[in-house]
């Protein structure tokens, strides 16, 4: 019978440092854990006082690499608390942002963290020789996305031309329709991506879990930027109900903060959009989920990545028409260094936005002189962590005969597969062996 | 012998280490220069033989200070990069509130299990060699830093404010817009990105050496702005600098 004594240490990057703690005596598991002792930021705490212009600002630093995706959530918060309007136009360039930042994610996700496991390497940096056609593809992809962001947003990382009520600065319709040009010339990049990732799927490991999915879902489109709360288990129900749904609570060995709902964890991210919204996404997409026989309701997490490369596919197709509606409408001007003008008021909003790895909701209370007096911000890979732990626990007994090293490499690539806040996560590592 | 390069990371959002992931194709050409060693965020292998350690974030608990000291050791240069590890960064807000309420606000009645102290700069814990300034750096400075650290050269990092920059660039003026702005006494090396895509400067490179205060007070008291304004939006990313004063 097998003892075994696992501790990776630092694996992940959950805004930073995650832990695995795996004891078996005999056979018999003791110990199987995730924790995340991330130094914690107080976010919710730091924002108190400030101002209804500067909160997107401050919480766009929440995470550097769904930072369009917090100051979008954090816009829509201020918005609805104090009932600023949004333009058609720029509910569009808010989604092209979106997306933008979802194929920057996800190609990152894909091509950097989750490659080289399927390739047998530590890291990308040894496939850029023994791979170097792929690699550049993906750098390729990745380059794209980030130069969509650039030209929405001003910025790739915490961005600047999103404000509250619209935008500081636009982009030229000659520039949207370079970037049309571009997208529709990615589709072969997609297609070796999509062939790469299938004929490396099989070493992705066939585990399922029943858990329940939770992500926004909306009548007309695949729901990214808005719509309502969705639950495979539970149905659909208004984002103010968000607090029932979320639950967060506290384990004394993680700084980060967990969540559930009507079973023990819930899962977010790609895959829980999928499930939910599957027939939502553009025919390409779905084409691409076909290669992988990817259908709803898909209970293996380790399938999350190719959840994003179909989300990618998508977000490729969808930027495309948005540009397309925005050029039949024709782009309306603003003045330089645009400041809507908004009339302050004390009030309550909540936003909720689809990111890279899931549902993010922002919650702000402002009072009459537009200072924040309470905040809120459930983040997706905090709602993922019981996830993560229950699925480890299933998935452990399952691979005990296997070695020491491969158990490691199969809860690495676990952890890895929910994209825990990426840059973060999870190619990282060092395992001590204890 | 290529230089052993190492990445390691504190309290912050990881946004300077993705602006190495941005660097896209000249990842490749940067990889030609040196050996990476250690990145928790891309690779699996890890090695405390590194010459240079590149640092993100800030130092928030009296218990990281010891694995700061660890990779000061092992270095033989230490680089800043990022607002949150070259001046405190975002993170230092919290620094004017009660800490205890600070826990409480985030962790209730289980407060008491999360340390944290007065966010800092890296170099409030060990010495630093180098700084790569802005939330979130920019990739063209930090390969301007490593080419300069390459070739053993101290890299030119401007002192002066971003409003020269600005100014360059025409932009007009946020205070003329009517808005406060902190380019004033902000160190410039952004080109005054910010200002550049219709906002204000909000400080992210810190202060200046010498920033003129006097001057200030004037733009002050010119655009009817006042000290509070003033206050507020130097807390935004000047918090451990000002209290150093």
């Amino acid at each position: 019978m097998k003892n075994l004594d696992l501790e990776v240490h630092h694996i992940t990057r959950v805004e930073g440092h995650g832990n695995i703690y795996v004891n078996v005596k005999k056979g018999v598991i003791e110990r199987c854990e995730w924790a995340v002792p991330e130094a914690p930021r107080f976010f919710e705490a730091m924002v108190l006082g400030r101002q209804w212009n500067e909160l997107h600002h401050i919480t766009s630093r929440i995470c550097g690499i769904c930072s369009i995706g917090h100051t979008l959530a954090s816009l829509k918060a201020t918005e609805a608390a104090m009932g600023i309007p949004l333009s058609e136009q720029d509910l569009k360039l808010r989604k092209l942002a979106l997306h933008a930042e979802n194929m920057q994610s996800h190609v990152l996700h894909l091509g950097y963290l989750v490659l080289p496991d399927l390739m047998g390497a530590g890291s990308v940096i040894p496939l850029a020789a023994s791979n170097p056609q792929e690699v550049k593809i993906v750098i390729r992809l990745h380059r794209l996305a980030n130069e969509m962001s650039n030209m929405i947003c001003g910025r790739t990382t915490h961005p600047q031309r999103l404000i509250p009520g619209g935008f500081a600065k636009l982009p030229t319709m000659k520039e949207l329709t370079k970037l049309r040009a571009r997208l529709k010339d990615c589709v072969p990049d997609l297609q070796a991506v999509a062939g790469l990732f299938k004929k490396l799927a099989p070493k992705l490991p066939d585990f399922t879990r029943e858990t329940e999915f939770i992500a926004l879902t909306k009548k007309d489109e695949y729901a990214l930027y808005d719509g309502d709360l969705a639950s495979t288990d539970t149905g659909k129900a208004p984002v103010s109900e968000y607090l029932s749904y979320a639950n967060e609570y506290i384990v004394p060995i993680s700084t980060a903060k967990r969540a559930k709902h009507v079973r023990d964890s819930y899962m977010v991210g790609a895959l829980a959009r999928f499930n939910l919204n599957f027939d939502k996404l553009s025919p390409m997409a779905k084409q691409a989920a076909a290669l992988f026989d990817l259908k709803p309701v898909c209970h293996n997490p380790f399938m999350n990545s190719i959840a994003q490369l179909v989300e990618t596919v998508h977000s490729v197709g969808d930027s495309i028409r948005l540009i397309d509606d925005i050029e039949a409408s024709g782009l309306q001007s603003q003045p330089d260094y645009h400041k809507p003008d908004i009339k302050v008021k004390a009030g309550r909003g909540i936003g909720a936005v689809e990111v890279p790895r899931g549902i993010l909701f922002h919650d702000y209370t402002y009072n009459q002189k537009g200072a924040c007096t309470k905040a809120n911000c459930i983040i997706p890979t905090n709602q993922n962590h019981a996830n993560i732990e229950l699925d480890m626990k299933a998935l452990l007994p399952k691979i005990l005969d296997k070695t020491e090293k491969e158990i490691e490499l199969n809860l690495e690539m676990l952890v890895r597969a929910y994209d825990p806040c990426i840059s973060c996560s999870t190619h990282y590592v060092t395992v001590h062996f204890v | 012998m290529k230089p052993k390069v190492a990445f390691f990371d504190f309290a912050g959002c990881e946004g300077d280490q993705l602006q190495i992931a941005n660097l896209e194709e000249d990842i490749l050409a940067l990889l030609g220069q040196v050996e990476v060693v250690s990145f928790r965020e891309v690779m699996k292998e890890h090695s405390d033989n590194y010459d240079i350690a590149f640092v993100e974030g800030s130092c928030t608990r009296l218990q990281d200070e010891d694995r700061l000291k660890q990779i000061r050791k092992n270095a033989k240069l230490v680089v800043a990069i990022g607002s949150c590890a070259t001046i405190g960064g975002i993170n230092s807000l919290k620094n004017y509130k009660d800490l205890d309420d600070v826990r409480k606000t985030v962790y209730g009645e289980q407060a008491r299990l999360f340390d944290t102290y007065a966010a800092r700069p890296i170099d409030a814990v060990i010495p630093v060699d180098a700084y790569v300034h802005g939330c979130p750096m920019t990739k063209e400075e930090f390969l301007q830093v490593v080419k300069s650290l390459l070739l053993g050269k101290k890299p030119d990092i401007p002192n002066y404010p971003v409003c020269v920059e600005c100014k360059k660039n025409e932009n007009i003026c946020a205070f003329e817009r009517g808005q406060y702005c902190v380019g004033t006494v902000t160190r410039a090396g952004c080109n005054s990105c910010c200002v550049n895509e219709g906002t204000i400067c909000w400080g992210c490179r810190g202060l200046v050496d010498n920033p003129n205060e006097n001057s200030h007070k004037e733009v002050l008291i010119k655009y009817g702005q006042t000290v509070d304004d003033a206050i507020a939006k130097f807390r935004l990313y000047f918090g451990w600098q000002e209290a150093k004063r």
